[in-house]
């Protein structure tokens, strides 16, 4: 039989990552075909590779759309060829209507000027045809992250894709929006659009998909069909190891507590009513390391955020550092109380790229390493020199470009810039996300010797392995509300992911 | 892997350009003095180059600062009136004497430095618009003050700012403690690498390290001597950017300015108040500002009210020659320097062999735009 899709051989390299290693993968006509693997598998890569994201030339291998190998040079040109994309980060433009998002870069016009009426009317037998109850009019900003996720789907479809690519597309879906979403992706199924869904939920998975592959550190591991293979099988293939054997065995021990948080609300700068943060309590004590797991959109980087003074929202509630009140109004205020944030996203928030490593590990506790007015060049390389030996950063000298290292080492770099900082209290969000297995293992070990040495410690993690692996205790956020708190013992995959979704208790 | 590569390589770049605009600036002196007949490179017109680029070069170090904080100031050219008339005034129709001028014109490009820069900062209003606005605004705030007429300055005290030299011995002196200081931060330096076990870098690029700037300092002051001396714009401009240099590399402040040019955000959750910071560096660049405007007024000994008109693209010019990048986050003193002498030697250059104002012109925008295209092609 012909496949609407294949891919041979896909090979991609990011510096110091291999993030595809010969994969194959194929999709035929009117197929729900599931992708899954643990984060940084390299499921988000190869789609990347298949929307021509990264265009032909960066990667090796072939892809073939009905038995013609394509070239894609552009997004656009994989469009034409028929394979729309649905991203975890969504592509709308929250100032643009509904209508106008559907029909952006192919707006129905006469010599340039846009035939408003046509959108809106494309627009809105779109959403009948869906069965979506969305106003076409309405700006995409106002809406909330599940409808916007069906109308980027929307978006998708009217491009008439012979293949649709979705990348976690419930993750901030409520229950019925998710069966809504279901609805209109079976009877694609019946019109013969071949689908790839990627999520982690295996519910999901098991419940549409015809086959299921399994990627794991950039290869494939297996293609099954879906009825002829267990649910515990495909978590073997996905994490292909022991979870004991990534994540180091350890005993902390617990001091006083030295964070405690009561009652943290935390509101949207753009809509001051709406809550990111609801009414958040917990506390943490010495050589503790408190998980903190949720979905997307959950709220929990902005708890941190909150508690780190760099919220731009209204926040409220009451921060105690060892057992006093704090009054956190800035990161300034934060970093003076002992606590450190190792931020999300290191590219955008963590790193000055063009930078040396000297001159980003020292950037936060500058004033302490170098001197409070006039810097001291030597006194910074030292201190940098020996953060990067504990870290084990990978790197000519302290003066290599921040941006020229691996996603590992640059991760190593903003952590060692918060441990610079000497801090008592440390944040991570996301603390290995994108970055390889290895490095990721020297992260882990390096959070639990933090840990010993007295430091409390929160993590946030999409990675439920990790979140489980490392935790001493995990709270789970629901819709910026706490959703449930376990301790180590009682911590499960599937009670943490009940909470997750509201579902659990 | 590739990152040792690269890294070599951008080491490599920065002091490259370095050498490229120093390289262009030889070309372009010789270019004028077989063009003039011997006359460009006499000590005579080198002093007259030295004062054009005082002015300049003041207010492009001043400007580089707010660019590597990722903003621009369009206002200084109105500033440098508006200050230039508030001294003049101090000067002649109320009388004081030098010092109270002085202190006018920087008080006055200090405040409006901090209330444009909490008008970018901390109303969030573009610094462009912020200062486009000022541009129009400060100007017509010196014609409306001056009735449009020039304020003649008489005052033989404050004219000696614009127009006199500093005696040779003095000058020397000068030349002597420049030198013992690049020794001795040359020695400090190594001892603090033996000190911390950092490895040596090669035995030729130290000397040169040491032995460029020493025959750079005896060869100008040698050449001003043979005219008349140091001008006194001109010592001022060396000391604004020794004083830039010093808080682009030695300070926390100008780390600071760096970090929030080169990621805002990132800067914001180490814990750096971008704000204030972004606002101390308007502030600054006004205080050097009232600074230029003195030397400007004293030297032609009046305030007019078209004082410095186009003079915030001069500067942003020079900084741009200079290898500054306007994205923000990168850009140094040495290249801002360079860049305003080799605007000045064009202006100079072309002034002495009677180009008409339009092919100057020209040939200047035309310089602008290659010298950054270059600077592209070479980055790639």
């Amino acid at each position: 039989m012909a496949s609407l899709l294949e891919m041979k051989e896909i090979t991609k390299e990011f510096p110091g990552v291999k993030a595809l290693d010969g994969v194959t993968f194929d999709l035929n006509a009117g197929e729900f075909h599931a992708l899954v693997g643990e984060n940084g598998a390299g499921k988000s890569t190869l789609m990347k590779v298949l929307s021509g994201v990264y265009p032909w030339g960066e990667y090796g291998g072939g892809i073939h759309i009905d038995g013609r190998e394509m070239r894609f040079s552009s997004i656009r040109e994989a469009e034409e060829a028929g394979v729309a994309i649905i991203f975890q980060e969504f592509s709308l433009v929250k100032e643009l209507t509904v209508a106008q998002n559907i029909s952006l870069g192919r707006e129905p016009s006469r010599f340039g000027v846009i035939d408003n009426r046509a959108v809106q009317r494309q627009a809105g037998e779109l959403l009948r045809e869906l069965n979506l109850e969305i106003d076409p009019f309405i700006e995409v900003g106002d809406l909330g992250i599940g409808q916007q996720q069906l109308v980027e789907i929307a978006k998708a479809l009217s491009k008439n894709a012979k293949i649709l690519v979705l990348d976690e597309p419930t993750a901030a879906l409520t229950e019925t929006e998710v069966e809504t979403l279901f609805e209109i992706l079976r009877s694609l199924k019946e019109k013969g659009v071949g689908m790839i869904y990627i999520s982690h939920k295996l519910d999901e998975v098991f419940e549409m998909a015809d086959r299921i592959t399994v990627l794991r550190d950039g290869k494939t591991v297996g293609t099954k069909a879906a009825d002829e293979v267990t649910r515990d099988e495909v978590i073997a293939l996905m994490v292909g190891r022991e979870v004991g054997d990534i994540f180091p065995e350890s005993h902390h021990e617990f001091g006083e507590t030295v964070l405690k948080v009561n009652g943290l609300t935390a509101f949207d700068p753009d809509h001051p009513d709406k809550k990111m943060v609801d009414d958040v309590s917990f506390e943490v004590r010495k050589g503790e390391v408190l998980g903190i797991a949720g979905l997307m959109g959950a709220g929990r980087s902005e708890l941190l955020s909150a508690i780190f003074g760099s919220w731009k929202g209204r926040v409220s509630g009451e921060v105690q550092v060892e057992g006093k009140t704090a009054r956190i109004g800035s990161p300034a205020d934060a970093i003076a109380e002992g606590i450190g944030f190792v931020t999300e996203d290191r590219k955008r928030f963590g790193l000055i790229l063009e930078q040396t490593i000297n001159d980003n590990s020292t950037l936060a506790g500058l004033k302490m390493i170098s001197g409070k007015f006039i810097t001291h060049r030597q006194k910074e390389i030292n201190a940098t020199t020996k953060a990067m030996g504990m870290l084990n950063v990978k790197a000519r000298s302290p003066f290599t470009i921040a941006g020229t290292l691996s996603g590992g080492n640059q991760q190593k770099v903003v952590i060692g810039k918060w441990l610079l900082t000497e801090p008592a209290i440390l944040f991570l969000d996301e603390p290995t996300r994108g970055i390889d297995v290895g490095a990721k293992q020297e992260i882990y070990a390096e959070i639990n010797r933090l840990a010993a040495e007295g430091l409390a410690i929160v993590m946030v993690s999409s990675e439920l392995p990790e979140v489980l692996g490392l935790s001493d205790r995990v709270m789970v956020l629901h819709e910026g509300r706490v959703g449930g708190v376990f301790d180590k013992r009682d911590a499960t995959p599937e009670k943490v992911m009940a909470a997750a979704t509201g579902s659990g208790n | 892997m590739s990152e040792n590569a690269e890294k070599g390589l951008k080491l490599n770049t920065a002091s490259l350009r370095a050498y490229t605009m120093l390289a262009a600036l030889v070309v372009i002196w010789l270019f004028f003095h077989w063009q003039t007949s011997s006359v460009f490179l006499t000590p005579r017109n080198l002093s007259n180059l030295m004062l054009q680029t005082s002015v300049t070069g003041i207010i492009a170090v001043g400007m580089l600062l707010v660019i590597i904080s990722g903003n621009i100031d369009l206002s200084v050219g109105s500033v440098l009136a508006l200050a230039g008339g508030a001294a003049a005034l101090i000067l002649g129709s109320m009388g004081y004497g030098v010092a109270p001028a002085i202190l006018a014109a920087i008080v006055v490009g200090v405040l409006i430095g901090c209330f444009q820069g909490f008008l970018t900062s901390y109303a969030n209003i573009p610094a462009f618009i912020v200062t486009l606005g000022g541009l129009l605004a400060w100007r017509g705030a010196i014609k409306g003050i001056s009735a449009s007429e020039t304020i003649p300055v008489s005052n033989p005290g404050f004219k000696a700012l614009g127009q006199q030299y500093i005696d040779p011995r003095i000058g020397w002196a000068l030349a002597v403690i420049a030198i013992i200081g690049i020794l001795y931060a040359a020695f400090n330096a190594r001892k603090n690498r033996a000190k911390y076990g950092i490895k040596e870098t090669s035995m030729a690029a130290e000397l040169a390290s040491v032995v460029l700037p020493i025959v750079g300092v005896a060869a100008f002051m040698w050449v001003m001597n043979l005219y008349a001396g140091v001008p006194i714009p001109v010592l001022v401009f060396l000391g604004i950017a020794f004083l830039g240099y010093f808080i682009t590399n030695h300070t926390t402040f100008g780390r600071y300015i760096y970090a929030i040019g080169g990621n805002s955000e990132a800067a914001r959750l180490s814990g750096i108040n971008n704000r204030r910071i972004v606002l101390m560096v308007f502030a600054l660049l006004g205080a050097f500002t009232g600074l230029a405007a003195v030397i400007h007024t004293a030297r032609v000994a009046a305030a007019t009210p078209d004082a410095g008109t186009l003079l915030e693209l001069d500067a942003i010019a020079a900084c741009v020659i200079g290898g500054t990048s306007l994205m923000g986050g990168r850009g140094t003193v040495f290249g801002a320097c360079l860049g305003a002498l080799i605007m000045a030697s064009l202006d100079n250059g072309m002034s002495l062999l009677n180009y008409a104002d339009f092919t100057q012109q020209l040939i200047k925008g035309t310089i602008l735009v290659a010298a950054v295209g270059l600077d592209m092609i070479g980055k790639k």
